[in-house]
């Protein structure tokens, strides 16, 4: 049952800028079904959706799961604590049992690069990826696409920059692929041991000071800087992290212009942003979470075979 | 038990003989007698009761070597045994293989290097030399007792599949080594750099969000190595190079005059990191398939003679290893069938080499570099001998191979050179 995305949702790279575009706008009527005292309408009704969580994960496996029961599919969660997984059954093995029991999607968060193409190869289930590695993370790319359309319209020429360790992201790559497919100018900014050395083949600008980010772009999406890296040796301390790569309100006065701030979260205030700047009036950080269960309706319909322009009518009910 | 010979006179008639340890190139016949090669060259005739091997329009060379191969016994039998990894390597025209000795207990002492050449003279394929560990369990601490192990069959001493990290154990091995007249192999690798990556660092791994491993991981190990050659006099053989600083590297080593010899992986001359894309483990190998500048350096490195060797670094694996997530998977893949067919398209017709030098790196050199028999057709050596087509062409269908793993790259692939009959001690032990 392959729709207008194909069978699965790997990543952002294989996508078109069309492909994009039609999940930002299937997105739009889906998150007004969130707004309503009755959440809920029947479009995935009898279909059988599997998270399988191997890596923890609060926000995104709750968006998903929320996005799924708005939907009105039914849901399994299944962490890898505790499973069969623990017991040393392999990842095809896993799935490959799950799919035995009739199920149509598997939403995956998985430690090593490649898991969820691993897993779209090897079973007949629409697959999406909700994280695999350092590889990519779409529907928080798509997420963050769309709250920064909500903002500017047309993201052809916005300039938006990513901060922080973009070596280990996985969000910073899906977002480098998309924002690049809409016509974004892209840049990253970040201590020079957590950038990829060929992170310019990737089409991308690199800036060495936070200040001079700040002046070029329209947009920050601050990645989180994870307390693995000092320890690993990446970085110094986080205190000289702060100082150097924080988004501070005080750097912010400084900006030509009114910056909006994205962050995928969860957030180390006092790290890699600041409170009064994830508080304050530019950021967005709240609209992405809800964006988030939008853009995973999305794709969730699509994926199963729903045509874009019913999108309108399932919101209504009648799809 | 000595490997066996062949109880009948072989007579290789009407072949292109190539066999640059005598500078020879020339059509002629080849007489094998009593397990020793009896006759080279010109017209033969042909004894009583001798077999006859029409040799027409095929090139006759001395029996091709390949140094690093991983024969997995004694420890992982599932995978290859020294019989199955033996009877892998004739089919891809190979008479003689050095197996690596990371096998499980390591090969380092006597007893199990004794064992592995039984199991190889029992097969009665392939010639199998064992290497010696350079370290107790390679574990990089103490040096194995490498003169036992010379007396029982060792060839040569390797920690491969992991670089030995002390400068001073190094430097010790290059010493104590001399006496016996024995390379020591390095795998060239620096753990601290190179921990944690599964392919090549670069554009592709920044895009596939994998760990790299940078060149120069390898190659400060490379240089290390040669000073260390160059302080002690000893042989240093530099395993399975991949990257074009290690080219320069050598060449700077061998302008010297320092006791420095190289070889190549058929893969790393042909393949790149492209290979990978998709998060393909049968492209996952150490060191890994690096850019196509790397693959330039290293087939001219091969032409102008500062890599010496072409070789495989033969690593079976089992499927279920290798199906699974990228950087979980096992590095290597098998290469006895294929390193012909993919020497021959990738540098023979492509006019980076010729058929002579083809010929001095999979054969002669081969044998030179590890004080091996064979390596010449010069009247009384060892019959080992490998008739081959370099224009015949093949596809590659893994599940085809002799070899008990199936981990290839390779598969559908189509190649120009292909091995015709495989000639162990006198008796034909493979045709195709």
């Amino acid at each position: 049952m392959a729709g207008p995305l194909g069978k699965d949702l790997l990543g952002i790279a294989p996508l078109s800028a069309d492909q994009i575009r039609l999940v930002l706008d299937t997105a739009v009527p889906f998150r007004e079904i969130s707004e309503r005292a009755i959440k809920k309408v029947p479009t995935l009704r009898g279909a059988t959706i599997v998270n399988l969580f191997f890596e923890a994960s609060t926000r995104t496996r709750i968006s998903f799961e929320f996005a799924e029961k708005r939907l009105s599919a039914d849901t399994v969660n299944v962490a890898a604590a505790g499973s069969s997984v623990s017991k040393g059954e392999t990842l095809v093995d896993t799935a490959r049992n799950l799919e035995a029991m009739k199920i149509d999607m598997v939403v995956i968060r998985h430690s090593a690069s490649g898991a969820a193409r691993f897993l779209a190869e090897r079973i007949e289930s629409n697959v999406i990826n909700a994280g695999d590695g350092t590889n990519e993370h779409p529907t928080q790319a798509l997420l963050d696409m769309l709250t920064l359309r909500d903002r500017f319209g047309d993201l052809t020429g916005k300039r938006i920059c990513i901060v922080g360790d973009v070596l280990h992201s996985r969000v910073a790559r899906s977002n480098i692929w998309g924002l690049t497919k809409l016509g974004a100018e892209v840049a990253v900014c970040g201590p020079r041991s957590l950038l990829p050395n060929a992170i310019e083949a990737m089409g991308v600008t690199v800036f060495n000071r936070i200040e001079e980010a700040i002046e070029w772009a329209d947009a920050l999406n601050v990645l989180r800087l994870q307390l693995e890296r000092m320890q690993a040796g990446y970085i110094p301390s986080l205190r000289e992290y702060n100082r150097v790569f924080g988004v501070t309100g005080a750097r912010l006065e400084k900006a030509p212009r009114d910056l909006v701030i994205l962050h995928p979260g969860p957030m180390n205030r006092g790290v890699e942003i600041d409170s009064d700047v994830a508080d304050g009036p530019h950021s967005v950080i709240l609209d992405q979470v809800t964006n988030g269960v939008a853009v995973r309706m999305a794709v969730l319909y699509l994926l199963a075979g729903g045509k874009p322009e019913l999108a309108e009518a399932a919101k209504k009910g009648n799809a | 038990m000595a490997h066996p010979i062949g109880t009948r006179d072989l007579l290789i008639k009407g072949g292109r003989i190539i066999d640059p340890s005598q500078g020879l190139d020339t059509v002629g016949d080849v007489l094998l007698r009593n397990g020793v090669v009896e006759a080279c060259g010109g017209a033969l005739g042909t004894p009583d009761g001798a077999e006859v091997i029409d040799a027409t329009g095929l090139i006759v060379a001395p029996g091709f070597i390949d140094v690093h191969v991983h024969l997995r016994e004694p420890g992982r039998e599932d995978v290859e045994t020294v019989a199955s990894g033996a009877h892998s390597a004739v089919a891809g025209g190979i008479t003689a293989v050095c197996a690596m000795p990371n096998t499980k207990p390591v090969t380092d002492n006597q007893a199990v290097v004794g064992f592995v050449k039984r199991q190889g003279e029992n097969a009665a394929l392939a010639r199998v030399y064992p290497y010696g560990a350079i370290s107790v369990g390679q574990k990089g601490e103490t040096l194995a007792e490498i003169a036992e192990m010379v007396s029982a069959g060792a060839v040569a001493f390797s920690d491969d599949g992991k670089p030995v990290e002390s400068a001073q154990l190094m430097r010790t091995a290059l010493e104590y080594a001399r006496a016996f007249n024995v390379p020591i192999a390095e795998h060239c690798e620096d753990m601290t750099l190179a921990r944690g990556g599964s392919m090549n660092e670069g554009i592709m791994s920044a895009k596939l969000g994998l760990k790299g491993i940078p060149a120069e991981a390898e190659e400060i190990y490379v240089i290390r190595d040669i000073l260390l050659a160059k302080r002690t006099g000893g042989h240093i053989h530099l395993c399975h190079l991949s990257t074009k600083g290690s080219v320069e590297l050598v060449r700077w080593g061998k302008e010297r005059g320092i006791n420095v010899t190289a070889e190549v992986c058929s893969h790393h001359i042909s393949l790149t990191e492209d290979a990978v894309d998709g998060y393909n483990t049968n492209a996952k190998m150490n060191p890994p398939l690096r850019t196509a500048e790397d693959v330039e350096a290293l087939q001219q490195g091969v032409a102008d003679g500062t890599i010496d060797l072409l070789v495989t670094d033969h690593a079976p694996h089992h499927y279920d290893e290798k199906e699974r997530e990228f950087a979980d998977a096992p590095n290597g893949i098998v290469g006895l069938e294929t390193s012909l067919g993919v020497n021959c398209t990738y540098l023979l017709h492509r006019g980076i080499i010729t058929l002579p030098q083809l010929v001095d790196a999979m054969s002669c050199k081969q044998a030179k570099i590890f004080r091996l028999p064979g390596g010449t057709l010069a009247r009384g050596s060892i019959a080992d001998v490998t008739v081959f087509d370099p224009n015949r062409q093949w596809t590659c269908d893994p599940k085809q191979f002799k070899s008990k793993g199936r981990n290839t790259p390779y598969g559908g692939h189509t190649f120009t050179g292909q091995a015709r009959y495989t000639v162990v001690g006198g008796r034909v032990v493979f045709t195709a």
